[in-house]
Formats: C-alpha cells, structure tokens, sequence
C-alpha cells in the first residue's frame, strides 16, 4: 500500500522519464562524451566514433540476447568460447573441409545456434542453474575450439569476405549496420510482442509464469539457443575484421558483454532491463576503453576499470531497487 | 525392527554399496583404474617419477579445490580464484627477490589472499550482490590489474629458501602432496565435526532454515570465503614455489580447473552437498587425465574439452540424483 503514494509523490517533483535509470545514464554518456572530447581533440571526431561502433559490434551483437537473459534471471558465461569455437570452425570448415565461404559461414552459425541450443535445453530439461552450466560449456567449448585448432591459426580469405569487417556502407561500418537491425528487432520484440513481455514475467516469478500457462521452458529455450547464434555471428564479423581465426578469439567477452548489460540497468536478479539501456551501456564500455586508450591506459588496465564498473553499478542499482521497494 | 536394520552401521550390505557407490570411492577407483589402463597402453606412465610429477605439479590445484569446495558447499562460487593466485605467487615472489624475510613473503601471501576473499565475502554477503557478479568483476580487476603492474615480467634469482615445494617431509614426502592431504583431512574433520563447519551445508542447504537455527548467514559466508582465500594463498605459495620462476601473469583458466575439481569432486552446485575428500581425488584425477593424454597420444590441446565434459556430465548425474531421491 505505502508504495504507490511513495512513487506518486516522486512523479510530482521530476518527470519520470528524467528518473529512469537509461535516461541518468545517457545524461552521463553526454558529459563523459564532452569531458573526453575537451581533453583530447582526437576523441570528438567522426572518424574515431564511427571506429569505436565498429569495434563495439561484436560485444554488442552478443549484449542484446544477453539481455533478454539476464531479464529472465537467467545468465550465459560461455559466450566468449562459443565465439572462439564458431571462429575456429569457420575457419576449419573452409580449410579443412573445404566448404564453399558462405557454406562455412552458414555452418559456424549453426554450430553457435546448435551450442546455445545445447545450454538451453540442459538448463531447461534437466533444470541445472544456468550459471553452473554456461560455466561447464564455457570450459568445453573453449577447449572443444583448442582441440580442434591444435593453436594453429586459419587466414587468406577471400577479399569478399572482408566487406562486413572493414569496409564502410552508405558512410558508416559495414557492421554497424547489422547491429543497428539486431537493436532495433530486439527493442520491438522486447517491448511490443507477447515474447518479450513473457521474458519480464518469467523474471519477476517463475512460478506465477508458470502457472499462467505462459510456455516458460520454449521462451528460455529459444533465448539461449539466440544467444548461441548471435556468438556466432559476432564470430564471423570478429573474423571478418581481424582476417585471422585463432582459438583464443573472444576470451572475457562475457565480461564485457555482461558489464554492458548490467550498466545498462538490467538487473542481475532478473524481471527489469532494456535494450535501449543496454545499447547505453555497451557504447559506454567502449567509450571507456577508448577514453582510456586516448589518454595512454593500456587494454589490460582498462579491464580492471571494466571489472570495477559491473561491480559498482551492480551495487548502485541494487541499493537504488532496495530503497524503492523501502527495505 | 526394519529401522533398526537400515540404522546398523556396517553389517548392513547395502550399506556397504552405498560407501562404494559415494562419490569419492568412485574417484578414487577412477584414479586407480585410470592409472592400470594407461599403464597397460604405455608402462611408462606407471614410472615413479611420472605418478609423482603428476602429484607435485597439481597438488596446488587440490588445494584451492578446498577452498573452492566450501564456497560451492555454502551455496557460492568464485571465478577469482586463478586470477587471485597468479597475483598472491607475483606478491610473495616479488618479496622474496626484493629481500624480504622468506616468512614474510609467504605470510604475505596468505594475508592477501585472506584481504582479498574476505572483501569479497561482505559485498556478496551484506550487500547481498550475486558471487558471479562479485567474482566476474573481481577477476578482471586482478588479472588487468597484475598484468599491468608487472609488465608481465618474470620474477626469476628466487632465493632457494623460498622454495617451499622443495622440502622433502622424513626425506620422502614431498610438502605440496603433504600440504594437500593435510588441508584435505583437515578442513573435511572441520567441515564434518565443528558447528561452524555445519553451518556451511546448513547455508548452502537452506538459507531460511539456517537462519531460523540462529546461524548468521552473512557471517558464515564471509568466513567461508576467508577460509577459501587461506587456502588460495597456500595454493598460490605451491605454485610461485615449484618453478624457478614466476610468471607475473594469471595462469590461464586456472578458475576452471579448481571449479572443475570441486564439481567433479562430488560438491552439488545446489549448494548444501559434498566434500573436500571428493574434491582433492577429483583434482587428482583431473591432473592424472591430462598427463595420460600425453601417454595415450593425444595432443593436450584436448584437456579442457574433457574438463567440459566432465563438469557437464557430473552436474547433470548430481541433478538427475537428486531428483530420483525426491521422488523416491
């Protein structure tokens, strides 16, 4: 009872929308952008930004799913070595097996999908916690990439291939264009379809979704195998940009991929999250890094400042959802 | 009277069964038989100075199984733990070389390791912030953390006296596998006997119920990753100590292996189940794979594919267990 006059009384003094946790963190995303812009002449420029989204598309194709995860409660740690394995067998496929490119591209994705499927249908079935088993396949498909890339590295493909990595389409990354579609599909499936609505209610009380008749095990199912499949396409776009496959390919993604969720105002215990939150957040990352490298941090002490962020934006919003709720 | 039968320790035969059939005789039997079949394939496997190269090079991964275990056990997990070693090695190490009393360059470690995992413990406990969040971010932290701190340089010139992996206990026991068997003995007599040792699967098992017993949930949590912390600086001094050098980066994926080990070890990732016996034979037969690889001919790129598999197919053996006895 003592809720709705509580959030009442706070609709009165500031709008909503101002209150929102994506629109306080685009307010930051601004000032970091001019902060970062006043102290380097090089970081306000087309070029860089337009390179940053370029960089940011491999996490960010992986961010979208993963939101959708983690609004269920759930969690994917093996996103990274399904990166890795779908590399590599691109690669392997083509070289190997001898697969026409565009075969080994259609394989590698079905190997992401058929992976994701395989952590969806454990955690479905045989009901383990997605955090244990994402970690078991996040140990075997990194290590099912090593056995079969025995470190030997794949390149020489062919120029076409290259296109969505490196080249630019109407003025913009070739692969920003993917993960413009991807954000916007997902926002309106997300928002608008009873698919994206069943995610939030699996979120807030399983048991309830459950008893309501909503298929709970499909939607879990599906959200994972997606997941599987967007690791794969980031594998390709990853591929395409670096020209070489190597099984160590996207180590700590799941790091990053999941910081951007989380500083996106997802909440790690499930039920609340947006895209357009996790968009926010995965362009905050990168500006982080790149803000980083701009003022001559090296990559591995900006991992410690990415590990920093999850974890205090974690901790904000968790106290922030504790005082809302008034315990 | 069928009571009673069931109650009777030890006369009863299926009583016996369920001894063979408990996870850590089937560990153990899976250590030995491993060892007969590769011996058979290639006699050089069962060479003294293989089995104990085998023990010696991993024992510091049995080690922080324990750790790890009670973390499991309570209902947690750690994914820190390879990072955390890797920085606890580099600090003792970096002591050592810069003159420091060899003691305090090991007490060193297992201070930081104890800091570090305590910290963690309170945000995960009294913040109530999920361990894989905790533990994710921690892991970053330490690893970009280390790497660039030290450049990743080698600390080499180690004092011979720092080197506690070579002490021999009665001139034949090395101290690594002296260590692991008696953390193991020690912390499953703790685990077993002592209230607080109880209070870990009473955590782990039922948060509620533990909380109506009066045992303090956060605390317990905090001291299990304490204790866990304690042992990762024990494990981490094993480890700067076997080599000549220390390699100031985290070994790789060293956090699945100990979570591997506990897994494979018989810990529910319920929470609320299992043991460091099973844990410590785990991480022994885990060691004891990858080196038969080698014997058997095939390349060791395959080991983490068959960690995989392994932590795959005992969770879903634990889950589908589980299940039969709740619906027996």
């Amino acid at each position: 009872m003592s809720e709705i006059p509580l959030a009442q009384a706070a609709k009165r003094v500031i709008p909503w929308w101002l209150l929102r946790h994506e629109t306080m963190l685009a307010l930051i995303l601004l000032i970091a952008l001019i902060g970062l812009g006043g102290m380097n002449s090089r970081f306000l420029t087309l070029d860089n930004l337009l390179n940053q989204g370029r960089l940011t598309t491999e996490v960010g194709l992986i961010a979208l799913p993963m939101t959708f995860i983690i609004i269920t409660g759930g969690i994917d740690l093996s996103v990274g070595s399904i990166v890795g394995l779908c590399a590599i067998l691109l690669g392997y496929s083509w070289k190997t097996f001898g697969f026409p490119l565009p075969l080994a591209i259609g394989f590698s994705l079905l190997v992401g999908a058929a992976a994701g499927f395989l952590n969806g249908i454990v955690i479905t079935k045989v009901k383990v916690p997605p955090l244990i088993m994402t970690i078991a396949t996040l140990a075997l498909y990194r290590g099912l990439a090593e056995g079969i890339s025995q470190a030997r590295s794949v390149r020489g493909y062919p120029e076409w291939f290259y296109f969505v990595g490196q080249e630019n389409l109407l003025g913009v990354p070739a692969q920003l264009w993917l993960l413009l579609i991807a954000i916007v599909v997902s926002a309106v499936v997300l928002d608008r379809t009873t698919f994206g609505r069943t995610l939030y209610a699996i979120g807030n009380n399983e048991t309830a979704a459950r008893f309501s008749g909503l298929p709970v095990d499909r939607v879990k199912l599906i959200i994972y195998t997606l997941s599987g499949l967007m690791a794969g396409l980031s594998a390709c776009v990853l591929v395409s940009r670096v020209t070489t496959t190597r099984s160590d390919m996207g180590i700590g993604y799941e790091l990053d991929v999941i910081a951007a969720v989380v500083l996106g105002g997802t909440s790690i215990f499930g039920g609340v999250g947006t895209i357009w939150g996790t968009v926010v957040g995965i362009a905050m990352i990168q500006l982080l890094k790149n803000g980083l490298a701009l003022t001559g941090v090296k990559g591995d002490a900006t991992i410690v400042v990415i590990g920093t962020v999850l974890i205090l934006s974690t901790l904000v919003a968790s106290s922030l959802q504790r005082r809302r709720e008034g315990v | 009277m069928t009571a009673m039968t069931l109650a009777g320790v030890g006369t009863d035969p299926r009583r016996r069964l369920k001894v063979l059939a408990s996870q850590e005789a089937l560990l153990a039997i899976a250590v030995i038989g491993l060892a007969i079949a590769v011996g058979l394939n290639n006699p050089r496997f069962l060479a003294a100075r293989n089995l104990s190269d085998v023990l010696l090079g991993n024992a510091y991964i049995a080690v922080a199984a324990v750790g790890m275990s009670m973390v499991i056990v309570s209902g947690n997990i750690d994914i820190s733990v390879g990072a955390l070693i890797g920085v606890l090695a580099t600090i003792s190490g970096t002591l050592a070389v810069n003159g420091a009393p060899i003691v305090v360059a090991w007490l060193a470690a297992l201070v930081a390791g104890v800091v570090v995992m305590a910290f963690q413990g309170v945000i995960i406990a009294y913040l109530r912030i999920p361990a894989i969040v905790v533990t994710l971010g921690m892991l970053s932290i330490l690893k970009g953390g280390l790497i660039s701190v030290t450049g990743g340089k080698w600390i080499t010139d180690l004092p011979d006296s720092f080197h506690l992996a070579d002490i021999e206990l009665f001139g034949l026991l090395p101290f690594p596998v002296f260590l692991m068997i008696l953390v193991t003995i020690l912390a499953a007599l703790w685990m077993r006997y002592s209230a607080s040792g109880r209070a870990i699967y009473a955590v782990g098992g039922n948060a509620e119920a533990a909380r109506l017993c009066g045992i303090s949930q956060p605390r317990t949590i905090v001291m299990v990753f304490a204790l866990h912390g304690l042992f990762a600086g024990a494990a981490a001094l094993l480890y700067a100590t076997q080599l000549r050098v220390i390699q100031s980066t985290v070994p790789p994926n060293l956090e699945l292996t100990i979570i591997t080990a506990s897994v494979v070890g018989g810990v529910s990732i319920l929470g609320g189940v299992g043991t460091v016996v099973g844990s410590t034979f785990a991480a022994v037969l885990i060691a004891e794979i990858a080196s038969a690889l080698v014997f058997i001919d095939v390349s060791p790129y395959w080991i983490r594919a068959v960690q995989g598999v392994l932590i795959l197919v005992t969770v879903i053996a634990d889950i589908l267990r589980r299940r039969r006895m709740a619906g027996a």
